[in-house]
């Protein structure tokens, strides 16, 4: 009996310095509607500047005061950078903002590795807690309980806050309608940056508590961001006590499931998301999202296809990338192959995205099921390779049927990290399920046929391809279809009411898209000759929404421009430089903030505003009021 | 909308020209010989760091020495951030657009694989550093593919013979989620269970790697009262796994026996809450006395005021022996260099190894002793060199495991 007792302490404790970290990012959210992607690299520079503060400070007011000196400063560098780069962006494309804080992540691990050093940094224990209780027999580190008393006082903390305060009121009014709150006077400007600011202090805050039981290391901001985010989900966004509640369920079913199933904590907290989320679709103690006033973007391009002129140019840029063998070596021939393939993948989120407006957050599931198809066709039936392209895909269509059918149950930012969730689900089924998948070693010796293994030939296959599937799903953005997904996506209640049947739409849309990414990922298993768990995760959804958003979601193919940028830049750089991720992640946020529509949005943008400037300018502004 | 096409067609000529323009500079002299080298530089940095320093110092002493063959010697050097995919973009660059005459490095075991399966199709002689799968050099070992570093069988092998002698029953593992995790207890499990038959496993442990949830984990394994532990954790998840159990008392009583813990890697992050009698394998640089080491050490803390990780010795060695390859072989042709590397014999700083024709993987050993705190710092002590050639398994074993091509 003691034994589960003191179990259930020790998830309080790991639900506590959950709860520190993913309150804050439920702060943000909730009001400034940024998912903040760098929240954990907050946390891990507050664990750095700690770490470097106390062994610097001595004694017990050295190390406490240490703590939370070193969370004020990363909140102060919160700050700079709220008011110098997101400040520029709150005007932009939904979750453009997540762009910005991705490049920020990008560069902030470098400097930290520039800053501080490779390797992991042993900081010192609490004075005081150190030892540990005896509780029948079972040890309770005086630490852990220290961390269970402390995360309900911060929860009591932040209610009075919000409660009790007119920052607090103001705040809450906010999360609600922040278009009103601005509409009363009161300066948006700066309640977003003190709560930012708040934000970013408990991300750090947690960060630093995690001294007295972890080594300040570099894979602290990706380790906890991702579980972070699932616990605000679950919890119900903008919802502290839901972050809290998120925290404790979550921390102690891993605590007591890996006593049953130790090798459950790979998946737990994405299972537990996808069932919450399935059963209560805006988290534990959300609330449904109030029908948003869309922001409309800075301006308005109506879409429309492609002129005759447009065409003529589009063939003669085909025929200038056919050509591309005539002048390319074998490295320049595979590079270019790599990026035919990954603006298949970005062409078919971004489809999701702008037509459908439903952002996935887990699309390299379907890449990666295309991927696997086409593995375990080759491998175990020994099919040829053309069969196994044209069948393998199907497992993303199969995949993307399954899991689109739950996922279009919702909308925003929870029809995101239930797609998040199922990639991944498919990701541990990959890296668990090693008699058929071979776990993390993956599946080798997938490599094309004769005819199609020369770089040249390889390329024009990819090239072709990624032309069908492009032209595809144009032709269907501009087919009754393509106008009824639009509609869904501009006003759910007026298409209903017109007689469209949202969901299957979406759905349909859903799989449309997941087919399109498993045609790419059932030609990167050919390009790359293996498959590995890595071709469904994280990282490689992560990389696909960042193609769309560089090239810019407003528009109707930008996706193929950001992914050639992203992908031919990532390459290079981390070819030719040691810190390619600070200078990537640079070139990110010069991008965004010179740029704040996508860089095909933005020369859309310049050509509107140089040629029909006034004509344009009084559309967008009848577009908007109809809004 | 015009003119926006022709800017997209301005941005893909100038994305296309940065490539060409980079392609050309690949043009080869004639008097270097290229190593492609490839790592996880971005992603593990607390590894490859001493890694990349023992391999540069190991450029620098061929090339005093005359180069291969007259020619000098020159490693080109990628990162692959973590990525299978990465890294199989890298070793492309690396054989078609510089010409290298092989393929070294690597250190996660995903990553080494992708690699070998590369060197296969490509027909391209690869040297694995570090990974240590033992698929790698059997179940998917390939002609073209050779292995340094000790493997994960042979280390297990090395700390079983140490853990028969514990007079422990009950035995517990906890391991990262992984491949290498679960292939280190599968085959200690398995050879240790060959040994004493009186063996019971009461609990296994499986955090995910990266994210130990350390007090529970802990925990659990206390709840199972098991006699001994086998720990495969490493890392930031090991100093975890250490803080908790020292907190808990997990480690009272109790013989833990424990894979790569002696390396400095691990070992010196723990600082004073190193554990202290852990069976472990590792790198005590400090207590090796051998005059090969004795000259290493000297150069590497020469040239970098800092002392030489396990990762340093295993970068020197790779272009050691690599170069010792190239020389034997005198050409860069991939089968001529795979007739040389096949039973070559060199020197090393941890004595003579060779690398077997049977599986190619090298006899290099580890050291195996336990852990104490001395001076405020984690070090092996007791520690005794054992040689790889004596733990691994019989000519015919290895047979049927490698595959017939």
């Amino acid at each position: 009996m003691a034994f589960y007792v003191v179990q259930f302490l020790t998830g309080l404790a790991s639900a506590a310095s959950l709860f520190l970290v993913a309150s804050g990012l439920s702060i943000i959210f909730g009001v400034t509607r940024i998912v903040n992607f760098a929240h954990g690299a907050f946390y891990m520079l507050g664990a750095f500047v700690a770490y470097t503060l106390t062994e610097r400070l001595s004694g017990a007011l050295g190390f406490w005061g240490g703590i939370l000196l070193a969370s004020l400063a990363v909140a102060v560098f919160g700050v700079l950078i709220e008011m110098i780069l997101l400040r520029r962006i709150y005007r932009s494309p939904e979750l453009f903002q997540l762009l910005a804080t991705f490049g920020l992540t990008l560069m902030i691990e470098d400097l930290v590795i520039l800053i501080w050093g490779p390797d992991d940094l042993l900081g010192r224990r609490a004075p005081g807690l150190r030892g540990a209780v005896d509780f029948f027999g079972q040890q309770v580190p005086s630490y852990d309980l220290f961390l269970i008393v402390l995360s309900p006082i911060v929860l009591g903390i932040l209610w009075l806050l919000f409660r009790r305060t007119r920052w607090g009121v103001l705040v809450r009014a906010a999360t609600q309608d922040r278009d009103m709150v601005a509409a009363l006077g009161v300066n948006q400007k700066w309640l977003f940056t003190s709560v930012f600011a708040l934000g970013v202090f408990l991300a750090a805050f947690g960060g630093a508590l995690r001294i007295p039981r972890d080594a300040a290391n570099h894979a602290m901001d990706l380790s906890v961001i991702v579980d972070v985010f699932v616990v605000v989900v679950i919890g119900g966004l903008g919802s502290i006590i839901g972050a809290f509640v998120a925290a404790v369920l979550v921390s102690e079913l891993n605590a007591f499931g890996i006593l049953i199933f130790p090798k459950i904590s790979i998946i737990l907290v994405f299972l537990v998301m996808a069932v919450v989320l399935i059963v209560r679709p805006w988290g534990l103690f959300g609330k449904p999202e109030a029908p948003a006033r869309k922001t409309p973007g800075l301006t308005v391009q109506p879409w429309r296809p492609l002129s005759a002129n447009e065409r003529v140019a589009m063939i003669g840029v085909l025929i200038v990338a056919a050509a591309l063998p005539l002048f390319g070596g074998t490295y320049v021939l595979t590079v270019a192959s790599e990026i035919a393939i990954f603006v298949i993948f970005a062409a078919s989120l971004h489809f999701l995205m702008s037509v459908g407006g439903l952002a996935s957050f887990g699309h390299a599931a379907y890449f990666g099921l295309g991927a696997y198809g086409v593995a375990f066709l080759a491998k175990m039936a020994g099919l040829p390779m053309i069969v196994c392209l044209l069948i393998g895909p199907l497992l993303g269509l199969l995949g993307a049927a399954v899991f689109g059918f739950f996922a279009v149950q919702l909308s925003g930012v929870y029809f995101a990290m239930l797609t998040l969730a199922f990639a991944q689900i498919v990701w541990s089924i990959a890296f668990q399920w090693v008699s058929v998948t071979g776990g993390d070693n993956g599946i080798l010796g997938v490599w094309p046929a004769a005819w199609a293994s020369g770089a040249a030939a390889f390329y024009w296959l990819s090239l072709g391809v990624a032309v069908l599937v492009v032209a595809a799903l144009r032709a269907m953005t501009f087919s009754p279809f393509g106008y009824a997904l639009r509609a869904t996506r501009d006003s759910a209640l007026r298409s209903e009411a017109i007689g469209i049947d949202n969901k299957r739409i979406q759905w349909t849309a859903f799989v449309i898209a997941g087919t399109a990414a498993g045609i790419g990922g059932a030609l990167f298993a050919f390009l790359k000759g293996s498959v590995f768990p890595d071709n469904v995760g994280i990282s490689l959804s992560v990389d696909a929404l960042v193609m769309v958003l560089l090239g810019g979601v407003e528009t109707i193919s930008g996706a193929i421009v950001g992914a050639i940028v992203y992908k031919a830049l990532n390459i290079w750089l981390v070819s030719h430089t040691d810190l390619s991720k600070l200078v990537l992640g640079a070139v990110i946020v010069l991008i965004v903030v010179a740029m704040p529509k996508g860089i095909v949005g933005m020369i859309e943008t310049l050509q509107a505003r140089r040629g029909r400037s006034t004509k344009s300018a009084m559309l967008a502004s009848r577009v908007e009021s109809a809004e | 909308m015009r003119q926006g096409k022709w800017f997209l067609n301005g941005l893909l000529a100038a994305g296309l020209g940065v490539m060409l323009s980079s392609a050309a500079t690949g043009a080869m002299a004639q008097d270097e010989i290229k190593i492609g080298e490839i790592n996880s530089y971005s992603l593990l940095p607390a590894f490859t760091e001493p890694y990349r320093k023992g391999w540069q110092l190991a450029v620098e002493e061929v090339n005093a020495k005359g180069g291969v063959n007259g020619k000098k010697l020159v490693v080109i050097s990628k990162d692959d951030a973590g990525k299978p995919a990465d890294a199989q973009t890298a070793a492309n660059e690396l054989v078609s657009k510089e010409g290298v005459a092989m393929l070294a490095g690597t250190f996660l075991s995903n990553i080494g694989l992708a690699v070998s399966d590369f060197a296969k199709q490509k027909k391209v002689f690869f040297l694995a550093a570090e990974p240590l799968t033992d698929a790698i050099t059997w179940e998917k070992g390939n002609k073209y593919t050779f292995r340094l570093r000790p493997s994960n069988y042979m280390q297990a092998a090395m700390l079983v013979e140490e853990a028969a002698k514990l007079p422990a029953k009950k035995w517990a593992t906890v391991a990262p989620n992984y491949e290498y995790g679960q292939s280190a207890v599968g085959v200690f499990k398995k050879l240790l269970s060959a040994k004493r038959p009186d063996i019971q496993w009461v609990e296994a442990q499986w955090p995910p790697l990266g994210k130990i949830d350390a007090g529970p984990v802990v925990q659990a394994l206390a709840q199972a009262n098991p006699d001994a532990i086998l720990n495969v954790e490493f890392g930031g998840d090991l100093v975890k796994f250490v803080r908790e159990g020292n907190t808990r008392g997990l480690f009272k009583n109790r013989a833990v026996v424990s894979f790569l813990t002696g390396e400095p890697e691990y070992l010196d992050a723990l600082k004073d809450e190193a554990p202290t009698g852990w069976i472990v394998t590792g790198y005590p640089w400090y207590d090796i006395k051998t005059p090969e080491h004795a000259a290493f050490l000297k150069a590497y803390q020469d040239k970098y005021k800092d002392y030489p990780r396990l990762g340093s010795i295993v970068g020197y060695e790779t272009i050691k022996a690599a170069a010792a390859i190239l020389a034997k072989a005198n050409s860069t042709d991939p089968e001529k260099l795979i007739a040389a590397a096949e039973g070559i014999k060199l020197p090393s700083p941890f004595g003579e190894i060779t690398f077997r024709k049977i599986d190619h993987q090298s006899t290099l050993g580890a050291f195996v002793g336990k852990t104490a705190v001395k001076d405020g710092k984690g070090v092996m002590v007791d520690s005794v060199y054992r040689n790889g050639a004596d733990y691994l398994p019989s000519d015919a074993e290895v047979e049927k495991l490698r595959p017939k091509s």
